[in-house]
């Protein structure tokens, strides 16, 4: 991706120039400094000041271009090794009352409309649970099936196997790190 | 990991403070030190609990194009297609699953044309067709998982 197509020209932090926007925005890519003041120490990195790092993340987390600051964990390694798709045949005209229920069941990790690809592929609502065993995870979604609006909707539930390919989205090319 | 790492997790999932001290304003709430918070912290990302500690993009408003793709790939062929679809940097993620498309991955472009001949290009690679369910529209984001 390159730099024009982050689209910095249009965040109103006045404050940084878009090159330093830029450089701000390869800087947190990398991850947050793990130390007292994080903010401060991008900030000197980038011989700006530590209230301009701020506020400019805080534009980001506004405008929805960060969703948040946070971290991300090996699931796998913490025990959540069974991931499953489960993917709705819905009505289209319950799609949204549906997804609404399914987004508010604590196990739902993931919930997208995406289009049915007829004859072969019926479902139009995927949603992810993810779990540390599969029977755990056919268990929750029973137990979200109690619904009366989900109880007797088709569905399919497909666990992974295996990952073959994991990788972050990386979106700015000035960061140099294959992290 | 001991309790202390748990809540650490737990909270530190759900974002952190863009504050000038947000080691201390976690800690605050976990009734613990900051320097514990910042250690415990570095010894899990050394550990590889956690891959990465930073910012979750709304990749989409970052102006790239995504789609989920599937395939049904014959069982004998499955290492063959793995390689041809890991081959192309587009794609991000890419998990085998149970069901007659047993192949899942996330092509992730910066523009839908570009998602279009990757697409293209795979199904010749391979000769097997190529499924494309782009997002339509996202109800909930909020991959949390309690340790």
């Amino acid at each position: 991706m390159t730099a024009q197509q982050l689209r910095f020209d249009n965040i109103e932090s006045q404050t940084l120039t878009p090159q330093q926007q830029l450089q701000l925005f390869a800087a947190i890519e990398q991850g947050l400094p793990l130390v007292a003041k994080p903010y401060d120490a991008l900030a000197k990195y980038l011989n700006i000041s530590e209230k301009q790092v701020i506020s400019t993340i805080e534009d980001w987390q506004e405008q929805g271009m960060i969703r948040r600051f946070g971290l991300v964990i090996r699931h796998r390694k913490l025990g959540y090794v069974a991931n499953a798709m489960v993917v709705w045949n819905v009505n289209d005209k319950s799609v949204d009352d549906v997804a609404a229920i399914l987004s508010k069941q604590k196990v739902v990790t993931l919930c997208y409309r995406r289009p049915r690809v007829l004859p072969d592929w019926p479902y139009n609502l995927f949603c992810m649970i993810h779990g540390k065993t599969r029977s755990q995870v056919i268990d929750q979604l029973n137990e979200i099936c109690q619904h009366d609006e989900l109880a007797n909707i088709d569905k399919k539930i497909l666990f992974s196997n295996k990952a073959y390919k994991q990788r972050g989205g990386k979106y700015s090319h000035t960061s140099a790190s294959g992290k | 990991m001991d309790a202390l790492d748990k809540k650490i997790l737990n909270r530190t999932q759900r974002g952190i403070p863009i504050s000038e001290q947000p080691f201390t304003d976690i800690a605050k709430e976990l009734d613990c030190t900051e320097e514990q918070v910042i250690n415990k912290l570095q010894n899990m990302l050394e550990d590889g609990l956690l891959s990465r500690f930073g910012p979750m993009y709304d990749a989409a408003s970052l102006g790239g194009a995504f789609t989920l793709a599937a395939m049904q790939v014959p069982e004998e062929r499955f290492e063959q297609v793995t390689e041809i679809v890991n081959a192309f940097s587009q794609v991000a993620h890419n998990y085998k699953r149970q069901h007659r498309l047993n192949m899942w991955f996330v092509v992730a472009c910066e523009s839908q044309q570009e998602i279009q001949s990757v697409i293209k290009e795979i199904e010749q690679k391979s000769s097997l067709s190529v499924y494309d369910f782009p997002k339509e529209e996202e109800f909930y984001v909020g991959l949390y998982l309690p340790v």
